[in-house]
């Protein structure tokens, strides 16, 4: 929100230096976005246009002959000739004049030059081009009655003000408005708050004879308090208040719309204007909205209502405005209007908040009534807007005696019982009671000590700060204006040591592994297009989707970390970085009651989805060999047995090149192998890609890390090596004769070493030849030949036995 | 070795002076030639030759110590001794010689494996983890340090962890600061709202405040915690806005706990974070589960808090929100807000990573260009 210095003087002398003022309310939680001290203008002075004529030779430009009483190189005839680019001034118009020396609040420096030809001594402003305001389109037009060749600021009223631009946050309704501002600030700077009391000089007759108010639905109107204005003429409001409505951001329309946004802005109470020659009887109603009525409002749209939007309807039902959000066409402020009916209402909060969100409508009005406007104020706030009308209206208005103050259901001002002991418990600073009542009384929480509660303080909050209610609430109140810098700093001890959880400890781990295998951590996106899962070759998935995305290509959470990473894969070739190997830790995602594939543990409670966390690796240029010797990495760091079981049906992998990974539970906890080569280039990969994809869960579920193992000694006697060669059916997995080597082995096997397969001629068809090293070992003795020849023929017989293999 | 004491058996044999010294020149003669031969030697070969004429039992030497026996007892001891130096020193050469050899031999063999090791070709080389990875462990890092636990939860949530028990009710205006994405779960969730269908209860975390929630409803306190983990947000991405980004909430429940205490574990974490040159500082604010709030600010990490453009001339830079927990949110967690009181705080991981590493367009985070990856 903006304020201006002299706007907030208007409620409490405030003195001192613009930024230490900035400074004190960013420290009151008012944070200072924007602090602007209004350009000086020295030289920019106020003119009278004495002729207009066009430039000779440019059609964009116009000459225009300025009155400046006492002005160096003037013409013949007194004036000064300026070049000008815009045409909305006459002649007898007071404009802004740039003189020459003057510089512009972009620095542009004004000297005399020429343009096309034609002598220029100056120039006329634009409010945009002062820094006053937005609009670059026309010269400012100045009011009658400013003194000719007077300096322009100090004429609008704005030498040496400051525009403060505030971020109220949402509990602070308060603060939402000029007045509101200043009694905070004032508090912190010890100097007396005062809210004057506008004076109108009413006529007959009794407003309660042209107008009247009815509440229907006393919930969603806890005020409605309106008066009555006559001999209205709509005209221009005066430049100072248009000046400060354009700098607090408002736009002026006519004197009657600005004085009501004058009042909202100086007040925080919105309030609306009606022609009171379109209102039937001058009769309002409100009352909340059944389904299927709609109101045409002020930008002419039709918008529908819901059940339960609250309404301000006319003597026959209905609706004329969308209450305290926009008013309607029907009884809009016109040049034409004579009579003005005001309203000032309090609305329910939560119903405002409602109907703006649901509309899309959200204009200062909505902003202040959803965090709580002040409905003791109501009175004060109806007189102030007749004291302004009057005041802008040329020949003053006729304000109606009397107004009109129908109630709804009002919350009632809550008592909070304080107690300081709690207060210096929670704030961790010793605060006696009458500390606490000193920072709170100027703020407007009245104090009075508790009867029969003896340290206790009975706090009387105002209407205007809703959202102090509790106990707690009046503690921040107390520790915002003891300022939070000046509160100490101590170090709470946690009783017992921090520490990462097993898990936690080993997911870091387990990343670092990667990153030493030569794998680098992407992040992909884990919302994906619809069509993506069928891209990357998943089937059978019916992932979960986003009720609300942004776009359609982020409206599915993903349920493989497959698809991101051949993305990332995608843009890495397409840029080309070759050869990439990349990871992704993270959660997928799957419909609720779908258990994870291995386990039903993971499934979330009832209603969840399932999320799961796995491990992906991508590489380009990669070969199934690549996943296996990472998977083989990690089950040697995490001491995990498990085997690689040989899939051919797994989706998106290679039916030949890809394996399940196997824990010795029988529980599959992975996937290694190449990726479908159709996949890849569906994705624009030329290259082979190899995949690893792994459960988080229970892969460190698995894990014995070496911190975790047992010592097994290591034996002192001689060990034997014997390399046995076999012919294996091509349907036999490499790791099952190994199994069934390490089975028959026993205790003294100590090492199995696949090191040679062979394919080839000499071997029988749909066999090949796998030559194992096996190594022989006790602990307590030397194993003799005869032993060592015993423990060879049983793997011999057992891997013949049971694979339908011959040794070679 | 036989004893010196042991008396030699007198023998009979060339007993005489003459034979003694003819001994002995055959000796000086044989030890000549040796060592000439052992000089001559060119190649380990050679040598090896040399060695079995010079040392064995048929060589010049060899054959006269086997008539040492004969030799009468009183010039026993004078050739031998002459016969054993001569001995010696024909091996300490064939030892010298053959080391000089081998070291010969050594060096020309290491001079023709001489090698550019300049020549390497690049390998697969040590990966990267991902700055958000690296920025969030050295966080954990911190508060582990300073006795925290590191605590987790799901990413979908229920519209009662991410807002309600946070004390913000359906409606609450404060709402309105989270765009929210919701999961269409069908008829599939029991906890779908039904208000006419379209509305979902399970969304995705806007915070990671839920997790706070979930603690606080299993563990009783005291509690030190850190929520680091991912979070979702309906925002269109730009260079300060991802629509999926990453942030770490702290908990405290513990009795006696203050704003003070807030204030000072923040002040300790900013020293520790980001180094002694920088300190926080707090400034009221609004948060719906937190009362007092504060907006929690450091020293700006680039000018240090002379004033800069990244932190408007202020000298500080806004890094996150943080309060005393609402005793509505204790309070929903079935925890006594009269004997435990608690703070809290929250901050992005992704804003961390920028400013450390003086990246200027978040999006350049996610594109997982290796490019990027590799820097850190």
């Amino acid at each position: 929100m903006k304020v201006l210095l002299s706007w907030l003087r208007e409620f409490a002398p405030i003195e001192g230096d613009p930024a230490e003022l900035a400074d004190q309310m960013s420290d009151l939680g008012m944070a200072v976005e924007e602090m602007r001290v209004l350009p000086p203008l020295d030289g920019v002075v106020v003119a009278r246009v004495a002729g207009l004529r066009p430039h000779p030779s440019a059609d964009r430009i116009q000459l225009v002959d300025v009155d400046l009483p006492g002005s160096q190189g003037a013409g013949a005839d007194g004036a000064l000739q300026v070049c000008c680019g815009a045409f909305n001034m006459s002649v007898g118009d007071l404009v802004p004049l740039a003189t020459v020396g003057s510089t512009m609040p972009n620095g542009m420096e004004i000297g005399e030059r020429r343009l096309r030809g034609e002598l220029s001594q100056g120039m006329c402003c634009s409010a945009a081009e002062l820094g006053l305001g937005t609009d670059h389109e026309g010269i400012m037009i100045l009011p009658d009655g400013m003194e000719l060749g007077a300096p322009l600021m100090d004429q609008l009223g704005l030498a040496g003000d400051v525009l403060y631009d505030l971020e109220i946050n949402p509990n602070r309704p308060d603060a939402m408005s000029v007045a509101g501002v200043a009694r905070d600030l004032a508090a912190r700077l010890g100097v007396p708050f005062e809210m004057r009391r506008p004076v109108v000089d009413e006529s007959d007759p009794d407003v309660a004879s042209v107008a009247s108010v009815e509440i229907v639905d006393a919930d969603l109107c806890g005020r409605f308090g309106a008066r009555a204005v006559r001999n209205v003429s709509v005209s221009v409001s005066p430049l100072w208040m248009q000046m400060r409505l354009v700098l607090c951001g408002m736009r002026p329309i006519n004197s009657v719309v600005d004085v009501s946004n004058y009042v909202m802005l100086e007040l925080g109470t919105p309030n609306h204007t009606y022609d009171m020659a379109l209102v039937p009887g001058g009769h309002l109603g409100t009352r909340r909205s059944p389904r299927g009525e709609t109101v045409v409002t002020l930008d002419d749209q039709e918008r529908p209502m819901h059940a339960g939007d609250g309404l301000i309807i006319d003597r026959d039902d209905q609706p004329i405005g969308i209450a305290g959000v926009m008013g309607g066409a029907s009884t809009e402020i016109s040049e034409s209007t004579t009579s003005v009916l005001v309203e000032l209402a309090w609305w329910d909060s939560l119903s405002i908040t409602r109907t703006s969100q649901r509309l899309g409508l959200r204009s200062e009005a909505s902003m202040r009534f959803e965090r709580g406007t002040d409905f003791e104020l109501v009175p004060t706030a109806l007189d102030r807007f007749c004291e302004l009308l009057n005041e802008v209206t040329p020949g003053g208005v006729a304000v109606c005696r009397g107004r009109i103050d129908e109630r709804g259901n009002l919350p009632a001002p809550p008592k909070v019982a304080v107690r300081p002991a709690r207060i210096s418990h929670l704030l961790g600073q010793e605060f006696t009671a009458q500390q606490v009542r000193d920072l709170l009384e100027p703020i407007g929480l009245q104090c009075a000590p508790e009867s029969g509660a003896g340290a206790s303080l009975e706090v009387t909050v105002p209407s205007f700060r809703p959202d102090v209610a509790t106990e707690t609430d009046v503690a921040e109140e107390v520790a915002r204006h003891y300022g939070y810098g000046r509160l100490g700093r101590t170090v709470p001890r946690s009783p017992t040591p921090g520490a990462l959880s097993p898990a936690q400890r080993l997911r870091r781990e387990l990343r670092r592994v990667l990153v030493g295998a030569g794998l680098s951590e992407a992040m992909p996106n884990p919302f994906l297009a619809p069509d993506a899962l069928h891209r990357a070759g998943i089937t059978g998935s019916d992932p979960v989707r986003l009720l609300n995305p942004l776009a359609t290509e982020e409206s599915v959470l993903r349920p493989s970390l497959l698809p991101g990473l051949l993305a990332a894969a995608a843009y890495n070739e397409s840029h080309r970085n070759d050869r990439v190997s990349l990871f992704e830790v993270g959660v997928v995602f799957a419909q609720p009651g779908a258990f994870s594939a291995t386990s039903a543990e993971h499934a979330g409670p009832d209603g969840f989805p399932v999320e799961t966390e796995h491990l992906g690796a991508i590489w380009t240029g990669g070969e199934a060999a690549d996943a296996v010797r990472l998977w083989n990495l990690i089950a040697t760091a995490f001491g995990i047995h498990a085997t690689l079981v040989n899939t051919t049906d797994l989706d998106a992998m290679h039916p030949g090149r890809a394996a399940r990974v196997m824990l010795a539970s029988e529980q599959a906890i992975g996937i290694v192998g190449e990726i479908d080569p159709g996949v890849c280039e569906r994705h624009g990969i030329d290259s082979r890609c190899a995949w690893l994809q792994l459960e988080l869960a229970p892969l460190l579920a698995a894990a014995a890390t070496a911190s975790d193992r047992p010592y097994r000694l290591v034996s002192t006697y001689p060990s034997s090596d014997i390399d046995l060669a076999f012919s294996v059916p091509d349907s036999v997995q490499s790791s099952e004769v190994r199994h069934t080597l390490q089975a028959a082995g026993g205790n003294e096997l100590r090492s199995v070493e696949l090191f040679d397969v062979y394919r080839g001629d000499q071997m029988a068809p749909g066999t090949r030849s796998l030559a194992y090293r096996l190594r022989l070992q006790a602990d307590d003795r030397t194993l003799t030949d005869e032993q060592v020849a015993q423990l060879r023929q049983r793997c011999i017989n057992a891997v013949e036995a049971t694979h339908g293999a011959a040794l070679r | 070795m036989a004893p010196r004491s042991r008396t030699l058996p007198a023998v009979n044999g060339p007993a005489t002076e003459a034979g003694r010294d003819t001994l002995l020149a055959d000796i000086g003669d044989a030890r000549a030639r040796g060592l000439a031969a052992v000089a001559a030697a060119a190649s380990a070969d050679e040598l090896a030759e040399v060695e079995t004429t010079l040392l064995g039992r048929k060589a010049a030497l060899g054959q006269i110590k086997q008539t040492l026996r004969s030799l009468a007892h009183e010039h026993r001891a004078t050739v031998g001794r002459a016969l054993n130096e001569a001995q010696q020193a024909l091996r300490e050469a064939h030892t010298a010689a053959a080391d000089g050899l081998a070291t010969a031999a050594r060096r020309e063999q290491l001079r023709n494996e001489q090698l550019d090791l300049t020549e390497s070709l690049s390998g697969p080389g040590r990966g990267h983890l991902h700055v958000v990875t690296q920025t969030t462990e050295r966080l954990e890092d911190v508060f582990v340090g300073m006795g925290f636990t590191v605590s987790e939860g799901p990413q979908a949530e229920t519209d009662w962890y991410n807002f309600e028990a946070l004390n913000l009710p359906a409606a609450h205006p404060a709402r309105s600061m989270w765009d929210t994405l919701y999961l269409d779960l069908g008829e599939r969730s029991e906890l779908g709202d039904g208000e006419g269908g379209e509305a979902s209860n399970v969304l995705l975390r806007t915070h990671t405040s839920p997790v706070q929630i979930r603690v606080m409803e299993v563990q009783p306190p005291p509690i030190y915690t850190i929520c680091p983990g991912r979070v979702f947000r309906r925002d269109t991405a730009d260079a300060s806005h991802m629509p999926v980004f990453h942030q770490i909430e702290g908990l405290v429940v513990d009795r006696g706990i203050s704003f003070t205490d807030l204030a000072g574990t923040l002040e300790e974490f900013t020293s520790a974070y980001f180094g002694k040159a920088i300190s926080s500082r707090l400034r009221p604010s609004y948060f719906p589960f937190t009362e007092p709030s504060a907006e929690f600010d450091i020293t700006c990490v680039l000018c240090e808090g002379t004033g800069c453009q990244t932190c408007q001339r202020t000298g500080w830079i806004e890094l996150g929100g943080c309060g005393m927990v609402h005793p509505n949110v204790l309070s929903n967690c079935g925890i006594d807000f009269e004997e435990w009181t608690g703070f809290a705080f929250g901050f992005g991981i992704d804003r961390l990573a920028l400013m450390r590493h003086g990246i200027d367009d978040l999006r350049d985070m996610y594109t997982n260009d290796i490019r990027f990856l590799a820097q850190f």
